[in-house]
């Protein structure tokens, strides 16, 4: 006896893209078209929302972390936009703000392309990383909260704090499916001009993706490896242990 | 000097990047035909304007071998988006594999099932949506989130078990590295069209690891597997404004002039299709909607009148200042202009590259408004499964049963 036909709908269960939408004539029904509206416009106030400083520094400090807010060159979103580069260098008076930490794997937080990331998952992986990295013996240093801040802005940061090393969290380009994803990238030795492939990357950390707490536990073996090995980049491999079942 | 009162042959004899530090400069001076330049070698770029203006379409394809991108990006500077129109529409190009892409009155789609993580059945299932809807008949191209010669070989092989499932007219491709193609054809992988990323200098080139040398292997590798049924165009170009400057390769030339060079990388090649990532490459290089478009007619007229199958990724990012009534300006003025072929993504959202595109029902939409038709062969297919009608298919109908292409 012959199977019945397959429904359109039926596809849905492979793939989280936007399949068996219907059709009203050649365009979308109603609500798969308002649903787009929605989703792209929650993706847009992510990239314009300003990173609230005042309450990532409170929960910081309620968590015992210092903390310390800087600005980048860029003053503004359209600025931060249309200019990489500033994004990437501190504003000039903040330069000379930032205390020295000969040694430190320095943390610093930054808005990126998602303010919405770093206010929903920024502060409880800072608090595990930071817990960790103080078990280690290294002299404390505060954390470095950033507006309108690029990855390589870590760079400066952390030539200027004689860091040994610098890990920026930041918010990601926002999808249409994800706008509060959060990226870590891992620098040896910053300073000026050091490339991605001289980075290490966490990207995907939001609650659908990877978790804050599974994040921090990958960046603290990335630490650890990139302290043995002295290094960041293409030749430190991710080759952290998966959990073990059960 | 206004560049309206440039004489064309000034262009022709100062190149922008030197002969002698840039392979691509050198192909496109010594690949240049002066006896084909002829007609219009007492030009000024004003002058050019106007006779292209005037030219019928025989002539215009005549005088390809005569072009180079410098003198084609020059002209497009001082054109208005409806000169940018006018002329594009007048350039024909046709090209073949299974089957005939770029004929009057007809749009193609490139059918782009992406996946997050490469899953093969995710990716049929966007691939049978696309089907239903229309969309396919430029190449069923997938974008590997991982580049790695395994999971290129798992695509190509799945892919191609789709179109021998379905008797599909058409090509497919993984967009993996030219590198990895390479690899998968060694490893007997069924690889009908070569996809590489492109720009317009040799040190843009070297920034994607490739080379003109690296082309022509590939492009010989993928020809000695004789896959094509109608024609021998085995490769597939991707381009887009900015891409030089991205890498520091640009020796200070502005972005569009060095896109259209990218062109005359890719005419080398004789392609299927080659299309330009128009608003992929974010707000700091294309800000908004108004500079979105303008690239992507300056690039689709450039291409076309450099003689290639000019498609355009109309897109944007969400940091980008644009939104999806700016893509459906676009894509409709691209439609007037006779573009060769558009994307086709499920609901406009690419869930792994994290980007706007066309989506199926634009591509019917643009088809519909200006009474467009797939290519010829695929148009039969489509009649074939009953697809050619505007009803939605609610119902799959038994000769494109999921079970077919293992979505039991």
């Amino acid at each position: 006896m012959e199977q019945p036909p397959a429904r359109w709908q039926d596809l849905r269960r492979f793939t989280p893209a936007r399949v068996a939408l219907g059709r009203a004539g050649n365009g979308l029904p109603t609500a798969a078209h308002l649903a787009f509206q929605a989703a792209h416009a929650g993706a847009r106030d992510a990239v314009h929302a300003a990173l609230d400083v005042a309450a990532i520094q409170a929960a910081l400090s309620a968590a015992g972390l210092p903390s310390l807010a800087v600005h980048s060159a860029a003053p503004d979103r359209r600025t931060y936009l249309l200019r990489p580069d500033l994004g990437r260098r501190l504003r000039e008076t903040d330069r000379t703000r930032l205390p020295p930490a000969p040694g430190a794997t320095v943390l610093v937080v930054c808005d990126g392309l998602s303010a919405t990331a770093v206010q929903c998952h920024a502060v409880p992986l800072l608090v595990l990383a930071a817990g960790a990295l103080g078990h280690a013996g290294r002299a404390p240093a505060p954390i470095v909260v950033a507006e309108q801040g690029r990855v390589a802005l870590g760079d400066e940061i952390g030539t200027v704090m004689q860091a040994e090393a610098v890990a920026v969290l930041i918010g990601e380009r926002p999808g249409l499916s994800a706008a509060d994803s959060l990226g870590v990238y891992l620098t040896w030795q910053p300073r000026l001009g050091r490339t991605d492939a001289e980075r290490n990357c966490i990207s995907n950390i939001r609650a659908d993706g990877l978790p804050p707490e599974a994040a921090a536990a990958k960046l603290l073996w990335l630490i650890g490896a990139m302290r043995r090995l002295r290094l960041t980049g293409i030749d430190l491999k991710d080759e952290q242990p998966a959990t073990l079942p059960g | 000097m206004a560049l309206a009162d440039v004489p064309l042959a000034a262009i022709l004899s100062a190149p922008v990047v030197p002969y002698e530090a840039d392979e691509v400069t050198r192909l496109i001076l010594d690949t240049h035909d002066p006896a084909a330049f002829r007609p219009i070698a007492a030009l000024t770029v004003g002058g050019f304007r106007e006779w292209l203006l005037a030219a019928e379409p025989d002539a215009l394809a005549a005088l390809r071998p005569g072009l180079t991108p410098e003198i084609v990006a020059a002209v497009s500077k001082i054109m208005r988006l409806q000169d940018l129109v006018a002329v594009a529409a007048k350039c024909r190009v046709v090209t073949r594999f299974r089957g005939t892409i770029g004929l009057p009155g007809r749009l193609s789609v490139r059918l782009q099932p992406n996946h997050p993580t490469d899953d093969l059945q995710g990716v049929a299932a966007a691939t049978l949506d696309g089907l239903l809807l229309g969309a396919g008949d430029a190449v069923i191209g997938v974008n590997p989130a991982t580049d790695s010669v395994d999971g290129t070989i798992a695509l190509l092989t799945m892919l191609d078990s789709v179109r021998e499932r379905y008797a599909i007219p058409t090509q497919t491709c993984v967009l993996a590295h030219i590198t990895t193609t390479l690899r998968a054809i060694g490893r007997g992988a069924p690889v009908d069209l070569v996809f590489q990323s492109i720009g317009g200098t040799e040190a843009v080139n070297r920034s994607f690891g490739v080379s003109l040398a690296l082309l022509r292997e590939a492009q010989d590798a993928a020809l000695s597997l004789r896959r094509g049924t109608l024609g021998d165009n085995v490769m597939y170009f991707e381009t887009g404004q900015g891409s030089a400057l991205s890498a520091d390769a640009h020796h200070g030339v502005d972005q569009q002039t060095l896109e259209a060079r990218a062109y005359a990388v890719a005419r080398a090649f004789d392609p299927l299709l080659v299309n330009t990532v128009v608003g992929f490459i974010g707000p700091e290089y294309l800000y908004d909607g108004k500079q979105i478009t303008r690239a992507g007619l300056e690039d689709h007229f450039c291409g076309k009148l450099l003689g290639l199958p000019m498609g355009v990724d109309v897109c944007y990012t969400n940091h980008a200042e644009a939104d999806q009534d700016d893509m459906d300006a676009l894509l409709t003025v691209l439609g007037v202009a006779g573009v060769t072929y558009v994307m086709g993504v499920p609901g406009a959202d690419d869930v792994m590259l994290s980007y706007q595109s066309t989506s199926f029902h634009d591509a019917l939409y643009l088809r519909g408004a200006l009474g467009l038709k797939p290519a010829p062969e695929f148009e039969a297919w489509l009649a074939g499964m009953g697809l050619d009608g505007s009803a939605p298919p609610e119902r799959i109908p038994p000769a494109l049963s999921p079970a077919l292409i293992g979505l039991g």
